[in-house]
């Protein structure tokens, strides 16, 4: 045999920038994204949506849409064949709506045809007669007025009880003397808009029967396990006989950790016994999965003289929308994560969200975070105005350090180098401002070409942000691995590695690979498996910043016992022979926080933590209230960069989001409608408003964790928003308390 | 009912290779590249023009094939993302985009590669500004522009090894 598999294996070890695995397949469009998946017969799903964000179904005809050409199948909620309701976390959610409809878009009636113009033309004879009802629109409001789920599916699992109506959880953190006084005290008033995932590949997937009564999905998600547990019960199969597959997966952020045409293909699947592809379009896609919660916060951040927190005073109001999807996660990581990563001897934070009739909300990159950093950070320039202390100062005197004590009276046992990412990102030197003339592309306004320079003005914010990587609160979370070792034909060693963690663009895949590649430096070569349901047990879900350091642990002790066996078989294997082992990987336990003081019950709620800051340059054209972010530099705690150049990645892209919402994202509605559905009103940072990110990477190894890594992928979305705002702050001296930042709120000086 | 209008003849060149078919009057040209010639590395991200995920290059104009229907490309030369390489040798654009980690998910990288093709066959020697200007109208959600530009500047200087 020759030598070059191994010299392979000399690269794309743990710690190196190692090229995408589907980088290739995906610069010659061969990778096959949900969207692109065929099967021979296969038929096209229509789903019938609600027009109402809210209303009582009177009536459900479909005799004119049956006979429609090309009709193959017409389903209501009669036709789910288990469960009628499901959910991420409480099975609030009908499969199809039964007697009413809760939000704009809610899956009413499918419909199979052998074309996707008669589905859609069948699925407009169906007729649904409505009783409009008043829609809960308002968040505040929402906790007077009728519930909307009067069975209340999230009381009774140990949360706090909270009586009021459409409450989805409320969570209260006392911490100290909630009623501490400072020298000085600050507040404000903070509201977020409703940011939308925007991944690029709209929701699809592929439901194809295996002929006896089971059935395989083809998907885009984040969570292959847990879309096969909600997907068997509603129909009525064993867990064993709904297999999902990922398919290529155009982007994620949260927004596929809820399902979307899972049940609904399969339903059709089953029904018709072919295939059946369902691909949303935009306008559906904006309705087909859940978005990041809106938020209204009251803050009060007390101190002393010398700018030391002496206690925060916050109260967070989330609007979750129609269903529960991972709400009270999204509730807890708002308390937990209100003080920014500052040491505070006293809070008192409340945090609720509730039910309306607004889109549903759910799970997007920040998760909690996002909303409260941008509060938080504001707070603190306001503090540090108020004393007349650097911005940058006043938080090294405050940042939390290993040894110190949360909110939630956690304390910091592992590593979270604040005052490091602060110092280094503090550090990086900010460019000189552009001269003028110049190119209108690099001004306010950029192709617009609205100003030569005359009424911009230039500011500078800075702004610092943490939140948990993994999952919390004593939830039971592993991932696991299988690893394969067998012989190839010229007689060299393959180790082909099963896990379902979901390659969503993050490069987990990567990460599987580089891990067994030096856990495993005697093969030859290592393959990665299809991530499927088929073959592994659950890898837990691509999101939390938690899938490197999960995925890296599982493959990591898979790897190892495949080594031991392999030496206790003499260290070689014969041609035909193999060893096949699975491992489960876990986490340090976390427990509950206690519903009435949110305090840990024991030594930690939440795994670990990371954190971010960041530096934005920007520009405002104050006639007009346009904005050019000129410049960002930022300094992250990734506990060790398993492939650094992914890292970077991770940053950029993350700030972006953080950008979006800062100066354009927002789900625009009028009594609970989307009226922005579609890419041509919900805008998203292009080129032109992304600037260069200068990122310097702190690596200060997690001690619980695989190589000492954390995830990567939600600090820099935690930060952006408020650091962009900061700096629009400090150009304008406006007190933008909400966000997006519209023109109208930065114009007129 | 307002019966679709009967199919037309038409004949496009793709890739270099000439294909003949009935279409629909109303069928854009993306779908006709992915459902009837089966070239699905051209995506569809927004049905509205926005996205740019959809971008091709129609006899030397980047196009994005949402917007135009497969009619209107009768008689016309195609390129999309599958004609990229060359006897099996990657374009200097799909290297750069491998090298430089210049896309995550992927699902913008065909209409970003085709929209970057087309600046540097029009300007081989591109800006950062004049780079950023060509992919203004291709969004991406996974990367923050920060090594797509990167990547498409070091194609422009010859690419990597």
């Amino acid at each position: 045999m020759s030598a070059p598999p191994a010299r392979k294996l000399q690269l794309g070890r743990v710690g190196e920038t190692v090229q995408r695995v589907d980088a290739i397949p995906k610069v010659t469009g061969e990778f096959a994204f949900s969207s692109d998946l065929f099967a021979a017969g296969m038929l096209w799903g229509h789903t019938v949506r609600s027009p109402h964000a809210h209303a009582r179904i009177v009536s459900i005809d479909i005799s004119q849409a049956v006979p429609m050409p090309g009709v193959q199948a017409v389903l209501t909620h009669e036709d789910v064949p288990g469960a009628k309701h499901y959910g991420l976390e409480f099975p609030d959610q009908p499969v199809l709506a039964i007697d009413r409809v809760r939000y704009f878009g809610e899956p009413v009636a499918l419909v199979a045809a052998e074309h996707p113009e008669q589905a859609r033309r069948a699925a407009s004879r169906i007729a649904v007669e409505y009783e409009p009802l008043e829609p809960i629109v308002d968040a505040e409001r929402a906790l007077a007025q009728e519930e909307l789920h009067p069975n209340r599916p999230t009381s009774g699992h140990g949360y706090r009880e909270d009586p009021r109506p459409n409450v989805v959880r409320t969570m209260v953190v006392r911490h100290g003397d909630p009623d501490a006084e400072g020298d000085v005290s600050v507040s404000g008033v903070y509201e977020l808009g409703i940011q939308d995932q925007a991944f690029l590949g709209p929701e699809s997937g592929l439901a194809i029967p295996d002929g006896e009564g089971g059935i395989d999905i083809y998907v885009a998600t984040q969570w292959l396990h847990v879309d096969r547990d909600q997907v068997a019960p509603c129909l009525d199969l064993e867990p064993e006989r709904v297999r999902i597959h990922l398919a290529g997966v155009g982007g994620a952020f949260g927004g596929r950790e809820d399902l979307s045409m899972q049940i609904h293909g399969a339903m059709l699947a089953l029904r018709t016994n072919r295939p059946v592809k369902i691909v949303y379009n935009r306008q559906e896609s904006f309705v087909g999965h859940i978005h990041r919660h809106p938020a209204r916060i009251w803050a009060e951040h007390r101190a002393d003289r010398d700018g030391k927190l002496k206690c925060v005073r916050m109260r967070i109001l989330l609007d979750g929308g129609a269903y529960a999807s991972s709400s009270t996660a999204v509730t807890s990581n708002a308390a937990s994560f209100a003080c920014g990563p500052y040491a505070v001897e006293n809070a008192l934070l409340e945090s609720t969200c509730v039910y309306t009739n607004n889109p549903p909300c759910g799970a997007m990159r920040g998760f909690g975070a996002v909303q409260t950093c941008f509060a938080g950070e504001a707070q603190m320039d306001k503090l540090a105005a108020a004393l007349g202390v650097d911005p940058v100062e006043l938080r090294l005197r405050n940042a939390l350090a290993p040894g110190d004590t949360l909110p939630t009276g956690q304390k910091l046992t592992g590593s979270l180098p604040v005052a490091e990412v602060i110092r280094r990102c503090a550090a990086i030197p900010v460019p000189e401002p552009d001269g003028l003339p110049r190119d209108a592309i690099r001004l306010p306004g950029g192709s617009g070409n609205v100003t030569r320079g005359e009424g911009v003005r230039r500011g500078v914010g800075f702004a610092v942000g943490f939140k948990n990587i993994g999952y919390s609160e004593g939830f039971d979370d592993y991932t696991a691995a299988r690893v394969r070792l067998f012989t190839d034909r010229s007689g060299g060693l393959v180790a082909e590695v099963h896990c379902a963690a979901a390659e969503v663009g993050q490069g987990v895949s990567n990460v599987l690979v580089q891990v067994a590649r030096t856990e495993l430096d005697i093969v030859d070569d290592v393959l990665l498996a299809p991530h499927t349901t088929a073959t592994v047990d659950s890898a837990g879900s691509a999101s939390a910043s938690r899938m490197t350091w999960m995925s890296s642990g599982a493959v990591r002790l898979a790897c190892a016992a495949v080594r031991e066996e392999l030496d206790r078989r003499g260290g070689s294997l014969d041609p035909g022979e193999e060893i096949d082992i699975e491992r489960i990987y876990r986490h340090p336990r976390t427990t509950p926080l206690d519903p009435e003081t949110g305090q840990v019950t024991g030594e930690r709620a939440h795994v670990a933590f990371a954190c971010a800051a960041m530096r934005v340059v920007a520009e405002v054209d104050t006639e007009l209230g346009l904005v050019r972010v000129a410049w960002i530099g930022t300094a992250q705690d990734v506990g060790k960069a398993l492939n650094p150049q992914a890292v970077h990645g991770q940053i950029e892209g993350g700030t972006a989001q953080g950008v979006g919402l800062a100066l354009m994202e927002e789900i625009q509605t009028e009594d609970g409608l989307i009226t922005n559905a579609s890419f041509t009103d919900y805008l998203i940072p292009t080129a032109l408003d992304m600037p260069r990110v200068v990122a310097e990477l702190v690596e200060d190894a997690e001690p619980d964790a695989p190589y000492g890594v954390k995830g990567v992928g939600e600090p820099p979305t935690v930060v952006s928003t408020a650091a962009v705002v900061a700096a629009l702050r400090a150009a304008t001296g406006r007190e933008l308390a909400r966000v997006p930042v519209r023109p109208e709120h930065l114009a007129g000086l | 009912m307002i019966e679709p209008v009967r199919g037309l003849r038409i004949s496009v060149e793709v890739n270099g290779e000439r294909h003949e078919r009935d279409v629909e009057a109303r069928r854009l040209l993306v779908h006709f590249l992915r459902d009837d010639l089966d070239l699905t590395g051209t995506h569809v991200g927004c049905d509205t023009g926005n996205c740019g995920a959809c971008t091709v290059i129609v006899d030397g104009d980047a196009v994005k094939s949402c917007m135009m229907l497969a009619v209107q490309a009768d008689g016309s030369s195609i390129e999309t993302v599958e004609g990229l390489a060359r006897n099996g040798e990657l374009h200097a654009l799909q290297q750069a985009f491998s090298s430089f980690h210049a896309l995550q998910c992927g699902y913008c990288t065909p209409g970003m590669l085709l929209s970057a093709k087309h600046l540097l066959d029009h300007n081989p020697e591109p800006t950062d500004g004049e780079i950023r200007r060509a992919i203004q109208g291709n969004i991406c959600r996974c990367t923050g522009y920060v090594n797509i530009v990167e990547a498409i500047a070091a194609a422009a200087k010859g690419g990597v090894e």
